[in-house]
């Protein structure tokens, strides 16, 4: 990856906006007539009207964690952020790229979505604000009774299913950001696949958050039936304000009997956008989770994809890679429950820091009474490249049971003199050698990656570490 | 004739310490140099003082390429003049591929400029016919390019992927370190067989060895010893196998005491 790199740092590249022109925006703040006023313009049943009042009770109840973050969290300011956000011409998605209002065309094109699109994707889901304006499945998905939709679409096309398992992966009551999320949810993927459907190509949306100040609470929730694969990615851009934003996702995942679903995320915040997503996979017999979860940008991001095996034999996976810079706090890692004999699990973690930047891996490992046999392997490492940034390890590790076999290794480690002096002793500019040595440290999660994201991926660190080391 | 590198009082040291204290050589194109001397007496110093390692201070001296004093410019830019180091103990970088390492070192040393000022790199289909050329040159496996640079290299591959490194960058002067430290017999045969295809009258060898054992495969015009950061005799081939025969202690020995260097 030695492609010469002529965009600053400072010159965040997806850090352009289109005027808004919204059909909806709600008022700032949050209240319960906010929270019922968005369920009555969404149509939605009595019973999601109700889970939203149910979260938002809990939201308000709820203090906030005094753990993690660096402080950070104390800093949000909840009565300054849109909840709500409908773009016009966002009633429906679109079936067809030509549909696609202009303003809003524009803004994928700068993305790069319609190329990446017409490479390889299988469907794509674009959240633009809060409502999903374009999606379009491949024909013998649809055949093979597989649904991809947006949640407010799955919620209307299929209420039975959503109301069968929304909530019951993560309820309300998890956790503050959860709550919220709950409260004030909108946009976000839905997908079934039914058993023994083996969805070959990753399905893919991109997120985007436009307006300033503005709060995205996207809702995914995917549920792989028995013996069934798929593959998920999802990637964020957020332009660049001078005042914050918060984002607080909720990714629920149920992966039955045999099933496999892989979650990839790049996300890449711009530097002023509070990131707590809340992302759980339960998984049953023999069945296997995996996120790849890669943490760019943002002010704060906390997020410990997690994994519960839920029964016998079943396998949970999580790849993180975190990227802090200057003022960036990324405090991210893995959580995995054994809840049944006979489950494995590995977390793998890389971080990097940089220009005072600061991360940290925090995860849990659990094993209940009964979950004999199982097996876990957890790995971090993190790579300083200055002086000013630091990286702390945070492995808390629970076992309730003897017959387990449990593995922690952790490193931290710089960028060596050596390293360096090779491979500028061999013609390669200093900034080029410092990219390929962290594009070499965290190729063992990219190389996870569907191509365009590695590519992207790699594109992101190199644009992040420009002229970083001096 | 002009020359390759012209190296004049050069003086370097490590930690503070003194390690060169007034290194003298001309390097002429076509030459090949052999440098030797017991442990510790500078020459991986010479080096990498030469490559411009940071670790290594330079106290005083010249060395000239090409009209330019390289003392003056990084490492990076002293590759891209063409001078090359094969090194004695090359380092691992984890999830780099060689293909990919060998094809950006290719680029920024070999890279065509183009109007603009930047380099134009090699059409990838291109490179890795070169690449494989040269890796059948050096009885390498064509599944090396897929791994990672000297990562898990045992101490024969490491030096193959050294002179393939040189190969495929045509130096103009290339210094060899200790590149038969570590060879078994057949491995020194084809590192060395790889050298000696590269020599011509445009390009000169610095080969560096505390053992005479390379220079029956890589033929020195010039033999120079060394000792206490000074070169203290020099001469032809023979040199080396009077070297052989007297041992380090007795050449070093009747120099010091004859006056003729050292201090």
């Amino acid at each position: 990856m030695a492609a010469t790199v002529d965009v600053n740092l400072d010159d965040y590249k997806y850090g352009f906006s289109v005027p808004e022109n919204y059909a909806f925006k709600a008022e700032k703040g949050l209240s319960e007539r906010i929270v019922k006023q968005i369920s009555e313009m969404k149509n939605e049943p009595g019973w999601m009207t109700d889970f939203r009042l149910r979260g938002y009770k809990h939201f308000l109840e709820r203090p906030m964690p005094q753990w993690g973050g660096q402080g950070m969290l104390n800093t949000i300011n909840f009565d300054d952020i849109y909840y709500y956000i409908k773009p016009v011409g966002a009633d429906k998605a679109f079936e067809s790229w030509d549909d696609v209002p202009e303003d809003i065309k524009n803004t994928f094109d700068r993305l790069g979505i319609p190329e990446a699109e017409q490479k390889f994707l299988a469907g794509v889901g674009a959240q633009y604000e809060s409502e999903v304006i374009y999606h379009s499945i491949i024909k013998d998905l649809e055949s093979k009774g597989v649904i991809f939709l947006d949640m407010d679409a799955s919620l209307r096309e299929h209420p039975e299913i959503v109301k069968e398992y929304f909530g019951t992966v993560i309820p309300p009551e998890d956790n503050k950001f959860a709550a919220l999320n709950t409260s004030v949810w909108s946009g976000g993927s839905f997908i079934y696949v039914p058993p023994g459907v083996h969805i070959d190509l990753p399905l893919q949306a991109y997120f985007r958050i436009n307006a300033q100040n503005m709060g995205q609470f996207e809702r995914t929730l995917i549920i792989v039936d028995e013996g069934a694969y798929v593959h998920y990615v999802e990637g964020c851009t957020a332009p660049t304000y001078s005042t914050d934003s918060l984002h607080s996702a909720v990714v629920e995942i149920i992966v039955k009997e045999n099933g496999r679903c892989r979650y990839s995320t790049i996300q890449n915040w711009s530097h002023n956008v509070y990131n707590l997503v809340t992302k759980r996979a339960q998984a049953y017999k023999n069945a296997t989770m995996e996120w790849v979860d890669g943490n760019l940008g943002s002010k704060l991001t906390m997020k410990y994809p997690a994994v519960w095996l839920m029964e016998d034999g079943a396998h949970g996976e999580v790849l993180s890679i975190a990227f802090a810079g200057k003022g960036q706090v990324q405090d991210a890692g893995g959580k995995i429950v054994h809840a049944a004999p006979n489950t494995s699990s590995v977390i793998t973690s890389k971080s990097i820091s940089k220009g005072g930047g600061r991360t940290t891996y925090r995860g849990l490992i659990k094993v209940a009474p009964n979950a004999t046999n199982s097996k876990s392997n957890v790995l971090c490492d993190a790579l300083i490249l200055d002086d000013q940034s630091a990286s702390d390890t945070f492995p808390y590790i629970e076992i309730e049971n003897n017959n387990v076999s449990i593995g922690h290794e952790a490193s931290v480690s710089k960028v060596s003199e050596e390293q360096l002096f090779y491979l500028m002793s061999r013609g390669i500019e200093e900034d080029t050698a410092s990219n390929m040595i962290v594009s070499g440290f965290i190729e063992p999660i990219v190389k996870e990656l569907p191509m365009e994201y590695a590519l992207e991926m790699n594109r992101l660190i190199e644009m992040e570490m420009e002229g970083s080391v001096g | 004739m002009s020359t390759s590198l012209s190296i004049k009082d050069l003086q370097v040291s490590i930690d503070d310490k003194l390690i060169l204290k007034g290194l003298n050589l001309e390097v002429k194109p076509g030459e090949v140099h052999a440098i030797m001397g017991p442990n510790g007496s500078g020459k991986s110093t010479t080096a990498y003082a030469l490559a411009g390692h940071p670790a290594y201070e330079v106290e005083g001296g010249e060395v000239w390429m090409d009209g330019v004093n390289l003392l003056e410019l990084s490492p990076d830019e002293r590759a891209q003049m063409g001078l090359f180091l094969c090194f004695q103990y090359p380092t691992a970088i984890p999830g780099i591929s060689m293909a990919n390492f060998l094809r950006t070192s290719y680029n920024a040393v070999k890279g065509e400029e183009g109007e603009d000022g930047k380099k134009k790199p090699i059409p990838i289909a291109e490179f890795r016919k070169k690449l494989l050329e040269k890796m059948d040159l050096l009885k390498m496996d064509k599944s090396f390019a897929r791994r990672y640079l000297n990562e898990g290299f045992s101490g024969g591959e490491k030096k193959r992927a050294e002179i393939l490194q040189m190969t495929l960058l045509e130096p103009k002067v290339a210094i060899l370190d200790e590149t038969d430290s570590g060879l078994d017999i057949d491995a020194l045969r084809i590192v060395s067989e790889g050298v000696n295809s590269m020599l011509s009258s445009e390009r000169a060898f610095i080969v560096i060895t505390h053992y005479q054992r390379i220079l029956d495969y890589i033929k020195p015009d010039y033999v120079h010893i060394m000792y206490d950061g000074q070169i203290i005799l020099s001469g032809g081939p023979e040199l080396a196998l009077r070297l052989e025969e007297e041992g380090y202690d007795n050449i070093v020995k009747s120099i010091t005491q004859n006056g003729n260097g050292g201090n």
